[in-house]
């Protein structure tokens, strides 16, 4: 064995992402605010539902089983609900990440929403990429202490407020606040509120992308369900490469000189096709080779919160926030060169390059790209977005998403006012009564989801000929508390000459109606009888 | 330092230098703080094996400092609910049973807390669902067909003293003499008589025959109707519930070899609580009569101060 084994263990590299300004930045400003936003404020709107029922908009009620939601109120037995729900989601991210990558990565995970505000605050504090590396590298002065305990501050405070909202979604948002604060609200709150504040603390301020690569199983999950069809954050190599600080003085192409000059040209022609900003050429070095867009200024590479270089190729580090493309863009705008060197791409779209080349970007050599590269299509220019964004499969996955959430809206509008459940008693399927009669005895589960008591009266067909009583009342009336359940005893008696007393089974329809509002609902089960002639065979045995 | 490394040519990535016939490993180092975690997590297993039970030992296991054990956790909840249920349980043993239903709580009380006794102490004969067993002569309690009444202080009274106990002076007690000595004409004419007094199919001469019998013999228990007695557990015998069967054959052999049930007394084993709760439950299902008007509760009720 080898003395100088190679370490099995890395320590995380420090990464000081730069502030970019941008369009894709912008967007992430907004899902930022309005993530965060829905996230915090929730818990405190309010809905009003009535005196005996809980006025927030929305609520878990975990004590009671009950989950609100604004007009919606859902309990145990329809939690059918919530597994459509998740279903949904399931789906939701099969189409979004067949359309557009990693795309909940980048813009919507909280992880990612949270790190961005984490980072927000050490700019603001630290100041940019420059001063934090200087930071990071100087030693522990007053001025460090200073500047890192404000920074720790800071982040305590918004995990503080994470785990603190989350709380509120559990119980009734004021009264929760006040307890808190006077110290008088359930020990699982506080160690809920400890739990997520640390948890926020850690993977936002220290852990960030780290708990993308080694900890979320998504990263991998999303990376099999794309395809060559999918857009996805990347680096047009054969427009960059070779990459060079070299001269920024514009030469007409040199086709052939370079193995993606004939590719750049092409793309020129494009480009004059779609921009004003006609700059077909190339640029060229001082040694007199001609260069890519690529002027090699890192700025991809400074702006990334992974930490990785988007021209290597797609890697399972990148979470496609898109802040590279914002600033090679800005770049590209300064050297007067088209924007999209960077940018949201398909791999089979682009045109081949020198295998050289072609090998960094991954994927890209399994491509079919051979209509691409035939003299078929003169002049490359890639297929409009909505091309890749609308494709069957995408299209299949909003169908089905589509389909689950109008049977759930149906299943809500359909759900009947007068909420019951029938379980016949099958030990014993029946009694017999000192007359002979046949008695049957059903549970009867009556759910009351209004804010005030309600009285059921139970019945039997009219022409039914049997007779209905209740366990421990007179009449065949129950009563349900606002907001409750209740389980009755329910008697179904057959005389002994009915038909129903003399045969195994006969079915049998329970009416349950509201005696305030006369909404009626049945229930259908099974009235078990003696059985006569199996009696009778019993007996000449 | 850097001598010994080796470059996978293809990907560019370091190996760990380990070589199986020529097949090399990429070396993509973990992050170290996952190996930090991974320490924190075997020392939190020691600490965790000292604080709480965990080593096998030759007999039992390591008892752990903080003395926690799962048993003691149940122990310590039961204890917990008990207290809570205290009060409702003491004001159980005393409240009048005629008016238990009037007090919802405390009836709800009684009732779940009956399901649980009964379950534990009377579906081994009478079965999970109180249907009894009719093939073994113990009887349904879903009914409305009582042997010593089906009030809720006569069924607090049967779980409280059995059913011909010899260890409860106080016990319901009866005994049918065996009709032995009659002739077997005579006892099949009594069966017949008797299968009439709830219009099964009989002979009516011989049932003729069996009500002089049956008048003499029987219904100095069972009445002159045959409707029996419940001040000696003596069944009705014209109705459609028979313990024993309702076949020719049953009745004859009931007559000539009669067969009694017994039950035990329950009043020390349960306690008065649990007594009364596992009654009201029986009462709730379905054959419990009303305590009548015109009886004072304290007659009736049975002191078990006594």
């Amino acid at each position: 064995m080898s003395t100088n084994a190679p370490p099995l263990f890395a320590a995380r590299e420090p990464i000081f992402p730069r502030r970019v300004s941008g369009t894709f930045r912008r967007l992430k400003w907004i899902i930022l605010i309005l993530t965060l936003g829905i996230y915090y404020v929730t818990p405190w709107l309010r809905w009003d539902r009535g005196p005996n029922l809980p006025d927030q908009a929305v609520l878990v009620d975990l004590a009671n089983r009950r989950f609100h939601f604004f007009w919606i109120e859902i309990w145990p037995h329809e939690f059918y609900f919530v597994a459509g729900l998740l279903i949904m989601a399931g789906l939701g991210l099969f189409l979004f990440t067949s359309a557009l990558g990693r795309v909940w990565c980048g813009y919507a995970c909280p992880q990612t929403v949270w790190s961005d505000l984490f980072m927000t605050v050490e700019r603001w504090i630290e100041g940019d990429r420059n001063a934090r590396i200087r930071l990071h590298k100087a030693p522990w002065s007053l001025r460090k202490w200073r500047l890192r305990l404000s920074k720790w501050a800071v982040w305590l405070v918004i995990a503080v407020a994470t785990g603190g909202a989350w709380v509120f979604y559990f119980a009734d948002a004021p009264t929760l606040a006040r307890d808190l604060i006077s110290l008088q609200a359930a020990p699982v709150a506080y160690a809920t509120i400890g739990v997520l504040t640390a948890t926020t603390f850690v993977f936002g301020g220290f852990m960030r992308e780290q708990v993308c690569i080694y900890m979320c199983p998504w990263p991998r999950i999303q990376g099999a369900m794309m395809d060559p069809g999918t857009l996805t954050v990347g680096y047009r190599d054969w427009r960059g490469e070779p990459r060079g600080k070299g001269g920024v003085k514009r030469q007409q192409a040199a086709a052939g000189a370079i193995g993606s000059g004939d590719a750049v040209a092409r793309y020129g022609a494009a480009v004059d096709k779609h921009a004003d900003k006609n700059t077909a050429g190339t640029r060229q070095a001082r040694s007199g080779e001609a260069l890519g867009d690529c002027i090699d200024c890192h700025a991809c590479v400074a702006v990334c919160p992974m930490g990785i270089d988007i021209r290597e190729g797609q890697q399972m580090e990148c979470i496609t926030c898109a802040l590279c493309i914002d600033a090679c863009d800005d770049v590209m705008a300064r050297i007067g060169r088209p924007r999209g060197l960077i940018d949201y791409l398909a791999l089979d779209d682009e045109p081949p390059t020198a295998p050289g080349a072609r090998a960094a970007v991954a994927g890209l050599a399994e491509a079919p790209s051979g209509e691409v590269a035939g003299a078929a299509r003169p002049a490359w220019q890639p297929e409009p977005l909505w091309r890749h964004v609308f494709r069957p499969r995408t299209l299949f996955y909003t169908f089905a998403w589509a389909a689950i959430g109008m049977l759930l809206i149906f299943a809500l509008f359909v759900r009947p006012e007068i909420d019951m459940t029938i379980a016949p008693i099958r030990n014993p399927t029946f009694v017999t009564l000192s007359d002979g009669a046949i008695r049957n005895a059903y549970d009867i589960r009556l759910r009351n989801k209004h804010g005030e008591a309600r009285s059921f009266r139970l019945s039997l067909m009219p022409d039914s000929g049997l007779d209905l009583a209740l366990e421990g009342a007179s009449g065949s009336i129950a009563e349900v508390p606002a907001d409750a359940t209740r389980l009755v005893r329910v008697y179904v008696i057959a005389d002994a000459q009915d038909p129903a007393a003399m045969q195994q089974r006969s079915d049998l329809r329970i009416w349950v109606e509201d005696t305030a509002s006369g909404e009626r609902a049945f229930g259908d089960t099974i009235f078990n009888g003696k059985d006569i002639a199996d009696e009778r065979r019993a007996n000449e045995s | 330092m850097t001598d010994d490394r080796k470059i996978d040519p293809t990907t560019g990535t370091e190996t760990t230098g380990h070589s199986w016939d020529g097949i090399e490993e990429l070396n993509t180092p973990l992050p170290r703080w996952w190996l930090w975690t991974f320490y924190a997590t075997i020392v939190w297993g020691v600490i965790y094996t000292i604080l709480f039970p965990a080593w096998p030992m030759v007999s039992g296991a390591t008892a752990g400092l903080l003395g926690y054990s799962t048993r003691g956790e149940v122990a310590a909840e039961i204890e917990r609910v008990a207290l809570s249920n205290a009060e409702l349980e003491s004001s159980l043993t005393t409240v009048d049973l005629a008016v238990l239903r009037d007090n919802e709580a405390l009836h709800r009380y009684a009732v779940q807390a009956g399901r649980s006794v009964f379950a534990a102490n009377c579906s081994q004969c009478h079965g999970a669902g109180a249907g009894g067993v009719v093939a073994s002569g113990y009887p349904n309690l879903l009914d409305d067909d009582w042997l010593w009444g089906g009030t809720i202080d006569d069924i607090a009274y049967t779980v409280r003293h059995g059913i011909r106990n010899e260890e409860d002076p106080d016990t319901r007690f009866s005994e049918m003499p065996p009709f032995d000595w009659m002739e077997q004409s005579e006892r099949e004419a009594t069966a017949h008589f008797v299968r009439s007094l709830s219009d099964l199919d009989h002979d009516p001469a011989a049932a003729g025959e069996g009500a002089e019998l049956f008048a003499d013999n029987c219904s100095s228990c069972h009445g002159e109707n045959g409707l029996g007695d419940r001040t000696l557990g003596a069944p009705n015998l014209a109705d459609a519930i028979w313990l024993r069967g309702s076949s020719q054959e049953a009745i004859l052999s009931q007559l000539a070899t009669p067969r009694m049930g017994v039950m035990p007394s329950w009043q020390t084993r349960l306690g008065e609580a649990d007594v009364r709760a596992v009654a009201a439950y029986v009462h709730g299902l379905g054959g419990g009569e009303a305590t009548p008007e015109d009886t004072a509760p304290s007659a009736q009720a049975d002191d078990p101060a006594q």
